[in-house]
């Protein structure tokens, strides 16, 4: 089945510069699709471009099978839920929430029946004829959407809609709209820097960086299977390390050979051949951290490190861990509290393991991008 | 306590100049509306209300009404021109935009009159306006642009306009132009979305370029002194020549305060009207 919404080849330059560069996509019916990157990558264009405020310089937008890539905002079957909530200053809640449907030239009373209605579903019937100026961020933000969905839109964009409300209130507004989702059925595309939300909220999440779209998938994809190193960095947490295939241990693994480390195996799915450079990533949470030697199990990666840092947060604790200047940061979760067994402690020998599956390979960008590998990581690692 | 006291102290000297320049001179003005007018062409002992009886004569309803229709005619065509202009203008870059703010506000820098005798040379019947005018065939070679109700509203307009342009553009610029994101979002056509959101977005300009343009054009005196002629006299005009001609003061004053009075009472009613709103206003829609 062809998607129900799809962007085809979209482009998009400001003055010489490409915003949106030959961005492809396809929304299914109903799902919540993230676009996510960090500011400046071209997601709020794209966005904008779908909303019709802005015209790309290639590429069609077809909705259900029309092509709308020419009608004006207003002739559009899209609604948007604007960073700042754009709410009407001079009108009440109601007349905010009630302004579609006026302006689609509804009865008067079919816009009061579902005016109520949506109010409702957001929970803020109590405050319809207070202005603007007079509720919190988070109800502003409410009323945005439901001034958006009571036009029951074919896809509804969110701009960024959490980005002005804080932390608490963020989690609460993120169930708030799974819940308003599952309740409206209709398609979300969520724009956001912010990878959390994009996780918890999306059926899939495409990545973009440059104005590219870098990977398509869910999240749980692109978490474990990045098809770059600037997906494998910006989603999550990562350590790499610069390295070169150096043999093929089978058919499925190559051993690589990285600076003052042993070989090291990992599992190569892009058929990479010898003598190519990669990035290995390898997440915080897949190594296993102890002191004694692990014994000898198929396809593990050990290697002696020494501890530089603890940091204890409770569920888990992070490791700083030293590998023959690598520096390596580790999770490790705490299934269970044992008091007899000493816990690491600072300048401790101890083995780092991991399985050779839990490797990843990335190929390379042709220019430097060790700003990119930095970009997100709140520790710079290699 | 304390703070209070200062802001009193603060605010003394403007409301000493508002008491002492304004309030005062506009109860003398009223009061000396009710004098009898002394031989010398001062003003008598006693009261009486025999100025007002003259004023009521035939011909000043016709000078209000007038005045009422040029200043009206002036404040809404300078709203009109001004509010798409405070739009554009909001929207330039900001190099641009203080360039063309220097080009609205230059004219200032010539004196009133002569900005006011310039267009006046223009319309003139040997005046090259007139001329080119006549020459395309807009107007026909003996016709008298001069001196009609047409040439002070124009004039009117003119001079008034930057006063209206520069509070809209204040309002403009502070205008959150994604709200007309949202009302195209929402299914507004342009015009809609420019009448349904931009226009209540920049009410306040819209108040102030009324006060600033519609207020000083009812007591316009030169405008229609210069280019209009006695079939287009404003009560300003009414209003001089009592105080220069006639050495009429009490009726001068009679005709300063019945102007004031017709600018007071919409401006008291709407202010009793909003109280009364403000006061009403509990119900719940729907």
């Amino acid at each position: 089945m062809d998607g129900f919404i799809e962007l085809r080849g979209i482009r998009k330059k400001f003055q010489g510069v490409p915003a949106v560069d030959d961005a492809s996509l396809t929304l299914n019916r109903g799902e919540v699709f993230s676009l996510l990157g960090p500011s400046g990558c071209g997601k709020t264009t794209l966005l904008r471009i779908l909303g019709g405020f802005e015209t790309p310089d290639a590429g069609r937008i077809i909705i259900d099978g029309q092509d709308i890539t020419d009608l004006p905002p207003n002739k559009r079957p899209i609604n948007t839920v604007f960073q700042n909530y754009a709410l009407f200053p001079h009108l009440t809640l109601w007349d905010n929430v009630g302004f579609g449907l006026k302006m689609a030239g509804r009865p008067r009373k079919f816009i009061d029946s579902e005016v109520e209605r949506m109010l409702d579903l957001v929970d803020l019937l109590d405050h319809a004829e207070k202005k603007p100026h007079q509720i919190s961020g988070g109800q502003k933000q409410r009323v945005a959407i439901a001034r958006a969905l009571i036009n029951k839109p074919q896809l509804l964009l969110l701009d960024e809609p959490l980005a002005a409300l804080d932390l608490k209130l963020r989690q609460r507004m993120l169930l708030e709209l799974d819940r308003i989702h599952d309740e409206v059925g209709i398609t979300f595309l969520y724009v956001t820097h912010d990878q959390g939300e994009a996780m918890s909220l999306s059926d899939r999440i495409a990545v973009m960086n440059h104005g590219k779209i870098e990977q398509i998938g869910r999240p749980m994809e692109v978490y474990e299977a990045p098809s770059s190193s600037f997906v494998a960095a910006f989603i999550g947490d990562t350590n790499f390390f610069k390295a070169n295939v150096s043999a093929s241990a089978d058919a499925d693994y190559s051993r690589l050979s990285i600076d003052k480390l042993p070989p090291v195996l990992a599992y190569n799915d892009k058929k990479l051949q010898t003598g190519q450079q990669v990035y290995l990533s390898i997440r915080p949470e897949k190594f296993r951290i102890q002191r004694e030697k692990p014994s000898d199990g198929e396809r593990l990666n050990m290697l002696k490190g020494k501890v530089l840092d603890i940091i204890y947060l409770g569920s888990n604790t992070k490791f700083r861990v030293e590998c023959g200047g690598h520096i390596l940061m580790i999770t490790q979760q705490h299934a269970r509290f044992m008091l007899d067994t000493s816990p690491l402690t600072w300048e401790e020998e101890v083995w780092v393991s991991w399985n050779a599956d839990d490797g990843y390979m990335l190929q390379r960008y042709e220019e430097a991008d060790t700003r990119l590998l930095n970009l997100p990581a709140e520790e710079p690692v290699p | 306590m304390k703070r209070s006291w200062r802001e009193w102290a603060i605010s003394l000297p403007s409301m000493g100049w508002l008491v002492f320049f304004f309030v005062i001179p506009t109860i003398l003005v009223c009061g000396i509306a009710f004098k009898p007018r002394s031989i010398n062409g001062g003003i008598g002992d006693g009261w009486t209300l025999g100025t007002w009886l003259d004023v009521l004569q035939p011909s000043y309803p016709l000078v209000v009404w007038r005045t009422l229709w040029l200043s009206g005619m002036t404040t809404l065509i300078c709203l009109l021109v001004s509010v798409p202009v405070a739009y554009w203008l909001a929207r330039l870059s900001r190099e641009a935009r203080n360039w063309m703010l220097l080009l609205i506000i230059l004219p200032f820098w010539t004196n009133f009159l002569i900005r006011v005798f310039a267009w006046w040379s223009l319309l003139h019947s040997q005046g090259w306006l007139k001329q080119a005018l006549a020459w395309v065939g807009l107007v026909s070679p003996d016709a008298q642009l001069l001196y009609n109700e047409w040439a002070v509203l124009l004039v009117l307009v003119y001079t008034y306009i930057p006063f209206a342009i520069l509070p809209l553009f204040a309002s403009a610029e502070k205008f959150d132009f994604s709200l007309l994101d949202a009302a195209r979002d929402l299914g507004a056509g342009k015009l809609r979305a420019f009448v349904s959101v931009f226009l209540p977005g920049i009410s306040q300009g819209m108040i102030t370029a009324f006060v600033v343009v519609f207020i000083p054009a009812l007591g316009s005196y030169a405008i229609p002194d210069i280019v209009g002629g006695p079939q287009s006299e404003m009560i300003g005009n009414k209003i001089a020549q009592k105080v220069f001609v006639d050495r009429n003061l009490p009726h001068a004053s009679a005709l300063a305060t019945l102007l004031a009075l017709v600018v007071l009472l919409p401006v008291l009613y709407s202010i009793f009207t909003q109280r009364r709103q403000k006061r009403g206003n509990g119900g719940r829609r729907s």
